[in-house]
């Protein structure tokens, strides 16, 4: 499989009143042509930063170190994601070749303009078609999402929509420029869970259709069990495990993925007790030494975690883990 | 009514007036002839679809909004109250004695206030403590009861996180030391380690005061995992209700068996789609005639389109409310 896009060694840092605050620090991982990587974390691991990162979309006072490195592929040659400046050159990245869905489809479309004319002026945008050919194909994109009666739900707004024909406008919308590389940032969340499950089938559909690559971000293990090909563990900003889905949830490595499975009520074994990952995730602005997890880890064990950071060690060849438990078991 | 029945509703309905005309007759209805019984001291669960009305039966219980048909009683041993008609000084009774805990922590407290009075405002208002020393002392108890120091009551809502809030949440639902506790999606917004957490000492809370808890939720997972019953509700109706363990073993309304196959497995290997429901919940003020699942029911036949099932007690416990069950049932069977 060839990459579509790598992410090298991505350190960023928001400039705030209080000082330099750690978003990502040094992740660095790849996604194929028609490849799912399910982005896994807690609120404030960093998760939905990295993917904005990868349409270099981040706010004004976020600070990139030099060493970090977004590399996406296009048919025209590689292109480097975060040396692009000007609205012109970012097109690419932003609505062009990489396409995002958002939770809340409510707040990304504008209230007041209809679906189709905002379908049209992102198509507009990114080719030279004209209204009326950019019409055609959102109503065309509309129906192939199952939305019923396209070309008069061309014209409504999207209050006048449900919530679940909402998502399907907005993956629509995002898929109409056809994009290699999709970002979903938990699109089902606010979904109830029969809509959620029409609207990850059509997903899954859409990915085999159009062999695009998908950056799958969701706290819910059982979506990514669902649908990724690979799974990302993030915590306070660091990818802490990598792997195929079924290594990851058969077999996790790390104690905060395991704490992550334990904490998850199964519908197989009502009797298992709901343990939580102990304590709370620390402040941005008290970044734990070491082991960025040492303080909340079950197996901690001792000194080393405070103090070293634990490298990436491989538990076979796709699937890497950073934690010193592992590392001390390679070494016996 | 029977001793260790808390709540008791019969014939339930909650109705809104909509349109904006004086002589407009159109009424949406929320909640449609609901009977529920939810035992003293259980953890009862409410699962269903956006817009099945669960959370307007979650209020109409804590007289939060007008009942408009039907009955509900309240009687925890103590008082026996008519929920219907209740005002005046029982309706102020019954505030101190059923509590709702919110879905958003981020929403539900005021920024502007310490922890300690957001505690505390309870019981001033409801005039339950006679002086600020009393407050203090039961704003400590019942904090130290949902794991919050002397430090946190002297911070903002801000300076704490999802999980925190949440149990600050729930340390001001319990200040008037209430029976029956209402907590609608209480959990829904909160990552799953925090989620475990919660859950875990909403049970706690639960069996240590001994209250009665009614947990609204549209994640059957977590009902699973922390109720002793559940009802399952479907456009203002109740189509199922069971002991827990009898509900997820062997479902039986067609609508609550889609909700379970609905949920993500977690099994890479089992990316099944059977059984998903096709199309959306109808709208409430346009209801379809006869069962009101029938138009996503894949076993709806004629009589399902003509006539509205009642909820059938089988005297087993689990109550249904399908034409059908008995032969689905069988099928399943065989």
């Amino acid at each position: 499989m060839t990459a579509l896009i790598e992410v090298e060694n991505l350190t960023l840092k928001f400039r705030t009143d209080e000082g330099l605050i750690t978003a990502v620090e040094d992740v660095s991982f790849s996604i194929a042509k028609g490849e799912v990587m399910g982005l896994v974390g807690e609120s404030g691991s960093g998760k939905s930063v990295t993917a904005k990162a990868l349409m270099h979309l981040n706010a004004k006072n976020a600070v990139y170190s030099p060493e970090s490195r977004i590399t996406l592929h296009t048919d025209s040659g590689p292109v480097d994601v975060l040396s692009l400046t000007t609205a012109r050159d970012l097109k690419v990245v932003r609505g062009g070749a990489i396409s995002m869905i958002f939770q809340e489809p409510m707040a990304s479309f504008a209230p007041a303009i209809t679906i189709g004319k905002q379908m049209v002026e992102q198509l507009q945008l990114h080719s030279d078609m004209s209204k009326a050919r950019a019409r055609e194909i959102s109503i065309e994109m509309l129906d192939r999402v199952g939305i019923s009666d396209p070309a008069r739900r061309v014209d409504q707004y999207a209050f006048e929509l449900s919530g679940g024909m909402r998502q399907r406008a907005m993956i629509a919308m995002a898929l109409s420029t056809k994009p290699k590389l999709l970002i979903a940032d938990e699109p089902t969340t606010a979904l109830d869970v029969t809509i959620q499950a029409q609207v990850l089938d059509l997903m899954k559909d859409l990915v085999a259709e159009f062999h695009m690559g998908i950056v799958f971000i969701t706290h819910d293990l059982g979506v990514i069990a669902q649908t990724a090909d690979k799974v990302s563990v993030m915590y306070l900003g660091r990818l802490i495990e990598e792997g195929p889905v079924r290594e990851v949830i058969r077999n996790p490595k790390h104690p905060y993925t395991q704490g992550l499975l334990a904490a998850l009520p199964k519908l197989d074994d009502l009797e298992a007790p709901l343990t939580p990952v102990a304590g709370d995730i620390p402040s941005p602005l008290e970044r734990p030494t070491g082991c960025v997890f040492h303080t909340r880890c079950p197996k901690f064990l001792g000194d080393i975690c405070k103090t070293a950071l634990p490298r990436d060690e491989k538990v076979d060849p796709n699937h890497r883990v950073a934690c010193h438990i592992h590392s001390a078991e390679v070494m016996a | 009514m029977s001793d260790d029945i808390l709540i008791s509703a019969r014939d339930l309905s909650v109705g809104f007036r909509i349109g904006s005309g004086f002589f407009s007759k159109a009424v949406l209805k929320a909640v449609d002839h609901v009977d529920l019984d939810i035992a003293k001291g259980s953890f009862f669960g409410l699962v269903g679809e956006s817009g099945s009305g669960k959370t307007t039966l979650g209020r109409a219980l804590l007289k939060a909004v007008p009942i408009t048909g039907g009955t509900a009683r309240y009687n925890d041993g103590e008082v026996d109250l008519d929920l219907t008609t209740l005002s005046g000084p029982a309706l102020k009774d019954y505030r101190k004695r059923a509590q709702l805990i919110f879905q958003d922590p981020y929403a539900a407290l005021s920024p502007r206030m310490t922890v300690r009075d957001i505690i505390a405002e309870p019981l001033e208002v409801m005039g339950l403590t006679k002086s600020r020393e009393e407050t203090d002392a039961r704003v400590r108890e019942i904090a130290a009861k949902c794991r919050l120091n002397l430090e946190h009551l002297r911070r903002f809502p801000h300076a704490f996180s999802g999980g925190q809030r949440q149990r600050i949440s729930i340390a001001r639902a319990l200040v008037s030391g209430p029976q029956f506790i209402v907590a609608d999606e209480s959990v829904a917004a909160l990552d799953v380690s925090i989620q475990a957490d919660v859950l875990n000492l909403l049970k706690q809370i639960q069996r240590d005061m001994g209250l009665t808890f009614l947990f609204i939720s549209h994640d059957l997972s977590v009902v699973a995992h922390t109720c002793d019953h559940v009802a399952v509700m479907y456009l203002g109706r109740l189509v199922e209700s069971a002991p827990t363990r009898t509900l997820f073993a062997a479902p039986r309304h067609p609508y609550t068996r889609a909700l379970f196959s609905a949920i993500p497995s977690l099994d890479p290997d089992d990316r099944g789609r059977a059984q998903k429901l096709i199309g959306e919940i109808p709208s409430p003020t346009n209801q379809p005639p006869g069962c009101k699942f029938h138009t996503r029911c894949p076993h709806a036949i004629d009589r399902c389109k003509a006539e509205e099932p009642v909820l059938e007690h089988p005297g087993d416990g689990h109550e249904v409310a399908c034409h059908r069950w008995r032969e689905l049932l069988d099928e399943m069977v065989a």
